[in-house]
């Protein structure tokens, strides 16, 4: 207790301009969902033109769709939905006031498998697509198998990378986030009183795996993966 | 130990258990539309990937977003940002949805098209 004085003579956190903690407490979330909004929209206009020429061009996007491969999706699905999880108990660790190695156990355990995701991703999508010649701009070649959809396969496969890309560096900045939050955990910034900066990262974090939730299915599953080849 | 509160800051602490079987529903809901991706379906298999998708996202943002336990202002903050998605896909969708009803199949040009579209009245 005399440490985390010593340290931290505000254990709480508490800015005189508002009325009491929960008020600053709820001001701090709801700027955090207003971000999150903006961050709606902002993805939001990646996936209308996804939509609208998905509608034109459904043939060249089931093709491309199966470009992908599935098992390596779903995987990082899981990896994604396991990182929430302990994001979440690490923001449950500050409240129920665990000591401070317990946060940083869960969030260190949080980047672990954030850098598992971008990791299978580089080395088993990216980079193997690179090798298959499927990366528009990186040496992208037609098949003759696809015919008349060629062009449009290719826009798909510049949808994929757009779409995957600004999710992997809104995971690249969360990892940054977890970082400083564990320097700050170490110095014992976060009671049981006072986590908003956890929760309002969470927040964040939570929100860039409800994106990948949409690119998975998509991306991966158009069209079925019954009809292998297309059309 | 209130610190300089006025009240004493009692947060709403979800239980283990809560975000344990969250967790395991998002595990059976990547499942499922993994599964139901290689069943032909027609065109329904979208709107299942997509329905399947939302129920995630609202066990996400309810339980692990703690959105249930949070006053509703948070909740009208999402509900516009979704509104005003919902507005971006659905206005461009009608217009582009919407555009082959005249199809011209001739290229841009101006002589060839005026006298095209002097047929109607405006």
């Amino acid at each position: 207790m005399s440490d985390t004085a010593l340290h931290n003579p505000n254990p709480t956190g508490f800015a005189h301009q508002f009325e009491d903690l929960e008020q600053q407490h709820e001001a701090g979330r709801l700027g955090m969902w207003i971000f999150l909004a903006t961050e709606i929209l902002f993805f939001g206009g990646m996936f209308t033109s996804y939509t609208i020429y998905r509608a034109l061009h459904l043939p060249s996007f089931i093709i491309g769709s199966h470009l992908l491969e599935v098992k390596f999706g779903a995987t990082n699905t899981v990896v994604l939905i396991c990182s929430s999880l302990t994001m979440a108990l690490a923001i449950r660790a500050a409240q129920t006031g665990k000591s401070k190695s317990s946060i940083i156990f869960w969030l260190i355990l949080t980047m672990i498998l954030g850098a598992l995701f971008l990791g299978l991703k580089l080395r088993f999508e990216w980079y193997h697509d690179y090798l298959e010649h499927i990366v528009p701009g990186f040496g992208f070649e037609y098949r003759p198998e696809w015919g008349s959809a060629a062009p449009q396969v290719q826009m798909f496969m510049c949808f994929y990378f757009f779409m995957t890309g600004l999710h992997a560096l809104h995971m690249v900045v969360g990892l940054g986030i977890l970082a400083v939050l564990v320097g700050m955990s170490a110095r014992g910034r976060f009671t049981s009183q006072y986590y908003v900066p956890l929760e309002i990262s969470g927040l964040y974090w939570h929100f860039v795996d409800i994106v990948w939730i949409f690119l998975f299915p998509l991306l991966y599953l158009i069209g079925g993966r019954y009809t292998i080849g297309g059309h | 130990m209130a610190g300089h509160g006025e009240h004493e800051h009692t947060p709403h602490v979800v239980p283990v258990s809560t975000y344990v079987g969250v967790f395991i529903a998002l595990l059976a809901g990547t499942a499922l539309t993994t599964a139901v991706a290689y069943v032909d379906l027609g065109r329904w298999n979208t709107v299942v990937a997509l329905a399947i998708a939302v129920v995630k996202m609202l066990c996400v943002i309810l339980f692990f977003m703690h959105v249930k336990y949070n006053p509703g202002l948070t909740r009208i903050i999402i509900a516009a940002a979704f509104f005003w998605l919902g507005i971006m896909i659905c206005f461009s969708m009608s217009d582009e949805l919407t555009r082959g009803w005249e199809y011209n199949p001739l290229p841009w040009n101006p002589g060839l098209i005026l006298p095209y579209l002097s047929h109607f009245r405006f």
